[in-house]
């Protein structure tokens, strides 16, 4: 379960963060925000479990 | 003043049919410290090299604080100290802008510093003279292996010199012979890895200019776009810079001097000026791979160095990975034909040192990763790694521009007595480790810790002398007459040691054995077991 409390909000935010970014950029900034998301998760097994379960999925 | 390499004396040719007990094929790098410290173990050792004087180039370049340590047990520590251009200091630029930088020795009181600089040539020619010194190294220049034959018992060689081919057998081989291993070859022995799709350019060169002695390394520079760049300083005003060229490169037109002087000149007018006036000493162009042999070992022929395993320049761990090669298989070598130690020893050194390989080849693969991406994500992870490191000291964790080599600690090693319940503190080293160096003074007099332990086992007491077994070093808090005084705690704390422990340590300085007690039947026993026996 999710403990955001406005997923919408989050959802729109992360679409409109790439508003008129090329691919390149578009995909540089994914990548800043994982990163970001895997210090602030700061637990190696949880972001390798998250890394197999979009792969998992994806 | 450049460096002019020597000519080695070509002497006419050894007995043919001769049989020797062991024959090091390679006089380079590993070659000569493997030769040089069997020499101080008391083993007479042939050399065969096809060519007559050292190696062209810069080549392996950075030693690390071990293999410094090494050497300095072999006898030529002080020399590289003193010539070498020591450094501890990295940084990383992305285009123009430092990302950060990194000290790799924080702390004061050690001998060696994280590394030294010094070309390869320099390192080789020592260690041949001290080689020929020993009197225990018998050197043959322009001497070819062209054939080998392995069997039970025995090496036989065909070997061309100056003088005609001549016949050899040698009762344990040495193949040291480098990255293109002839013996490897030979034997039709599988060499697996990973070949990067990138092409690189060396070039030494001779300028004065005022960059500090730190390892430099730019993700895209101005100079350089979209391809990285790695400058280090050497002895005699020789700088030595890597430019990532890319596969597209055509190696044969990139050697070109013309072209090679425009690449520096860009380099140095973007950060010194138009001023500096250099001169190319080397170049080269390669591609790298990492790879090794499945084992270390076969039979009486044993792969040492570049000929056993290949990695990426990046984290300096060709020449350190071969130092240690050697480091780890001359004790035991030496053991077992003084009969102190049976043939399973020789096993352990493949048992020690492919991990040891496969650990510089992960950290080598994974910088040469970083470095070259190889897909659009892999290139927006490292690019948004570089960004984000700019601001955050985090994500300087992920910038990979080379991990340094670091010794290796043998972690599970059937040569180790397990410390079973006994827990060391955290950083000390557990057995399998190097042990840690640590100033210490001897009857007044400062020296260190590594360079008090003898060639053979040493135990180490730490505490006060009464209290001492008969035989140990004693490392005490106070002074007293032929004791090793631990006036800072440092070889204590270093160690992980409290008054009372007993440290077991293998001839190559590694931690056999750490009790929280002197108990004379574990500590025999624990010797046994780092003999194999």
């Amino acid at each position: 379960m999710s403990g955001l409390d406005d997923p919408d909000a989050v959802f729109a935010a992360l679409v409109a963060a790439h508003a008129d970014l090329d691919d390149a950029s578009s995909r540089r900034l994914d990548a800043m925000l994982v990163l970001l998301l895997a210090h602030e998760v700061g637990d190696t097994a949880r972001v390798m479990a998250a890394i197999a379960e979009a792969r998992r999925l994806n | 003043m450049g460096y002019v390499p020597p000519r080695f004396a070509v002497r006419p040719s050894l007995d043919d049919g001769a049989r020797h007990r062991v024959i090091v094929v390679g006089g380079g790098l590993v070659g000569l410290t493997v030769a040089l410290d069997l020499a101080q173990r008391g083993i007479g050792v042939v050399v065969l090299d096809e060519d007559d004087t050292v190696s062209d180039g810069s080549r392996a370049i950075c030693f690390a604080k071990r293999t410094l340590e090494i050497f300095d047990r072999l006898g030529l520590g002080q020399r590289m100290l003193e010539k070498g251009v020591q450094w501890n200091t990295g940084r990383v630029f992305n285009g123009s802008r430092e990302v950060w930088h990194f000290d790799l020795l924080p702390e004061p009181g050690h001998a060696f510093p994280a590394f030294v600089n010094l070309q390869q040539y320099y390192a080789e020619q020592w260690l041949a003279e001290a080689c020929a010194a020993s009197g225990l190294v018998d050197l043959r220049w322009k001497h070819k292996v062209v054939a080998v034959e392995h069997s039970d018992a025995g090496v036989a060689l065909r070997v061309a010199t100056p003088f005609g081919e001549i016949g050899l057998t040698a009762d344990w081989l040495l193949a040291c012979d480098g990255a293109r291993s002839f013996i490897r070859e030979s034997l039709g022995l599988p060499f697996i890895g990973q070949v990067f799709r990138d092409r690189f350019l060396i070039a030494d060169v001779v300028m004065q200019a005022a960059f500090p002695p730190e390892r430099w390394f730019w993700f895209d520079p101005p100079f350089h776009p979209g391809q990285s760049v790695l400058l280090h300083r050497q002895p005699d005003d020789v700088w030595r810079i890597d430019f990532q060229l890319g596969w597209d490169a055509d190696p044969e037109l990139e050697k070109q001097p013309d072209r090679v002087r425009a690449r520096v000149r860009a380099m140095l007018d973007a950060m010194v000026g138009p001023d500096t006036a250099f001169a190319l000493e080397w170049v080269s162009v390669y591609t790298f791979r990492c790879r090794r042999l499945a084992r270390f070992r076969h039979g009486r022929i044993l792969f040492l160095g570049d000929a056993a395993h290949q990695v990426s320049p990046f984290g300096a761990r060709g020449g350190n990975g071969g130092v240690q090669d050697a480091d780890n298989l001359a004790w035991k070598l030496a053991a077992h034909l003084h009969g102190t130690a049976p043939e399973a020893l020789l096993d352990s050194y493949d048992a020690e040192r492919i991990p040891a390989a496969d650990e510089n080849i992960l950290h080598s693969t994974r910088a040469t990763d970083f470095i070259t991406p190889k897909s659009p994500a892999a290139r927006a992870y490292r690019d948004a790694a570089l960004r984000l490191a700019a601001a955050h000291e985090f994500a300087r964790g992920f910038v990979n521009s080379g991990r340094l080599s670091r010794p290796c600690v043998l972690a599970g090693s059937k040569l180790s007595t397990p410390q079973g319940g006994h827990v060391l503190p955290p950083g000390a080293p557990m057995p399998g480790a190097p042990v840690p160096d640590a100033p210490v003074l001897r009857d007044g007099v400062p020296t260190w810790l590594l360079s008090c332990l003898g060639t053979g086992f040493t135990v180490l007491y730490f505490g006060p002398p009464e209290a001492a077994p008969a035989g140990a070093l004693v490392v005490s808090p106070i002074a007293a007459p032929g004791v090793l005084w631990d006036r800072d705690g440092l070889a204590a704390s270093r160690c992980g040691a409290e008054s009372g422990h007993v440290v077991l340590i293998r001839p190559d300085q590694h931690v056999a054995a750490h009790f929280p007690a002197h108990d004379p039947h574990a500590l025999e026993s624990a010797r046994r077991r780092a003999l194999a026996s």
